[in-house]
């Protein structure tokens, strides 16, 4: 398993674009925020938390067609689900290597953006914590859906339809999370609720992807 | 019955896309045993390698190894085979050497010695730092084909090997088969051009055709 995460590392930093192209898509979309409501301090902190959150969720999905587009049509997938690893750990695997190339990278660039859109600088370690639970969700959830669009045609467009509505969840937690932040209250009670939505996702999303990985080579 | 060291199919009856393939197959392949598969276009070869390789279902009838079928234990089937499908696997990115430790690494071995050795199998040590993207088909192919070497596995299963080889490629994959044969392990590949395979089997899938204008409603009908 180890050895298919590095692989996979390897693979983009050789082939680079699909993950910094997401990076890219996540800065210029907060950026373009201020530009578009104007630059009113007050309004900016107000919506900062939902602007890094959708724009983070939107550059999770960029990258999430690829996931296992590339291996399933050079047949690598093929030969990983005949490999004596267990179809789910390929799943754990191809999942962790996508967030640790989309994800890790865009927490460490939040901070700057959220100081951007003038969120108070207390408030950016629950902004990090909070993407640090919300972050490996998106590419759990995403990966269940970039595995069941495998093999139809537009999956491109099939996989928004059938992924965002399971990262409402997600956004809702996250938001209130960051917003109780902001007003002063605790936010715990919400980051725990993530927190559980993280620990269901990590076991069931692997079987569901299996099973959907299973299904596309029938 | 067959005796348990074997890798047996019994009435097998596939269905793909509402159509029937074939059915009431039978075959049986003893250690060191070689099948080769021959049929018109659509008869079914693939399918049956991707039976065998427990990446499909029969609709009726099992297939066993040592008399236990794979449904039961496919862990364990994934452990003794090799597949060697239409798709090569060659990512464009990475060098020959690369791309074969990491199959050989999948499958446990993380010698550098056993994929030197495979890539020298194929001819291919020569530009065992090329990357993906530099390879022609055949050396695609080949490259492929030197996995079966880098890991050993008891089953082979190749789905028409031989297409982009050239004739001293086919004859190193020749070696290659009768090499593992000689080892104790087993062989089954489809292929449209004469592949030497001394004391092999034949099992042509003509035969096993849905015989006459059969309704598919009747297919799940028991034989038996």
């Amino acid at each position: 398993m180890l050895r298919l995460i590095l692989r996979d590392l390897r693979l983009v930093f050789r082939q680079g674009s699909d993950a910094t192209a997401a990076l890219m898509f996540f800065v210029l979309c907060v950026v373009l925020f201020p530009f578009g409501v104007g630059p009113e301090p007050n309004v900016l902190t107000r919506i900062a938390p939902g602007v890094i959150l959708i724009a983070a969720l939107l550059a999770a999905l960029l990258s999430m067609e690829r996931l296992f587009q590339g291996d399933f049509e050079d047949g690598s997938l093929e030969l990983l689900l005949l490999s004596p690893l267990p179809a789910e750990g390929v799943a754990v695997a191809k999942v962790a290597a996508h967030w640790l190339v989309t994800g890790v990278p865009l927490l460490l660039v939040a901070p700057l953006l959220a100081l951007l859109l003038r969120m108070p600088v207390e408030q950016l370690g629950l902004l990090v914590g909070t993407l640090a639970l919300a972050t490996p969700l998106l590419s759990l959830i995403g990966a269940v859906g970039a595995a069941l669009t495998l093999g139809a045609r537009r999956s491109g467009v099939l996989l928004p339809l059938l992924v965002l509505p399971l990262y409402i969840p997600v956004l809702i937690f996250a938001a209130a999370g960051l917003d109780a932040g902001l007003s002063g209250l605790s936010p715990r009670p919400h980051l725990l609720l993530l927190g559980g939505l993280l620990c269901g996702a990590l076991v069931l999303a692997p079987l569901a992807i299996a099973a959907a990985l299973r299904a596309a080579h029938e | 019955m067959t005796s348990p060291p074997h890798f047996t199919g019994r009435d097998l009856l596939c269905l793909r896309g509402g159509r029937l393939v074939f059915q009431d197959l039978d075959f049986t392949l003893a250690p060191g045993g070689c099948l080769t598969l021959v049929g018109p276009n659509g008869s079914g070869k693939s399918t049956l390698l991707r039976l065998m390789a427990a990446l499909l279902k029969p609709l009726r009838g099992t297939i066993a190894w040592d008399g236990v079928a794979l449904a039961q234990d496919p862990e364990a089937h994934r452990a003794r085979l090799h597949y060697v499908g239409h798709l090569d696997a060659v990512k464009a990115s990475f060098t020959c050497r690369e791309i074969l430790s990491f199959w050989a690494g999948v499958r446990g071995v993380a010698d550098r010695a056993a994929v030197d050795r495979a890539l020298a199998a194929f001819a291919i040590d020569t530009i065992a730092d090329v990357p993906g993207r530099f390879l022609s088909a055949g050396q695609r192919r080949r490259l492929s084909l030197a996995r079966l070497v880098a890991a050993p596995a008891p089953l082979w299963l190749l789905d028409e090997p031989t297409v982009g080889l050239d004739r001293a490629s086919v004859a190193l994959l020749e070696g290659a088969i009768a090499h593992h044969r000689a080892g104790g392990g087993r062989v089954v590949l489809s292929t449209h051009i004469d592949l030497a395979t001394p004391d092999g089997a034949v099992l042509d899938l003509a035969a096993f055709a849905p015989r006459g204008d059969e309704d598919d409603g009747d297919v799940a009908e028991d034989a038996a």
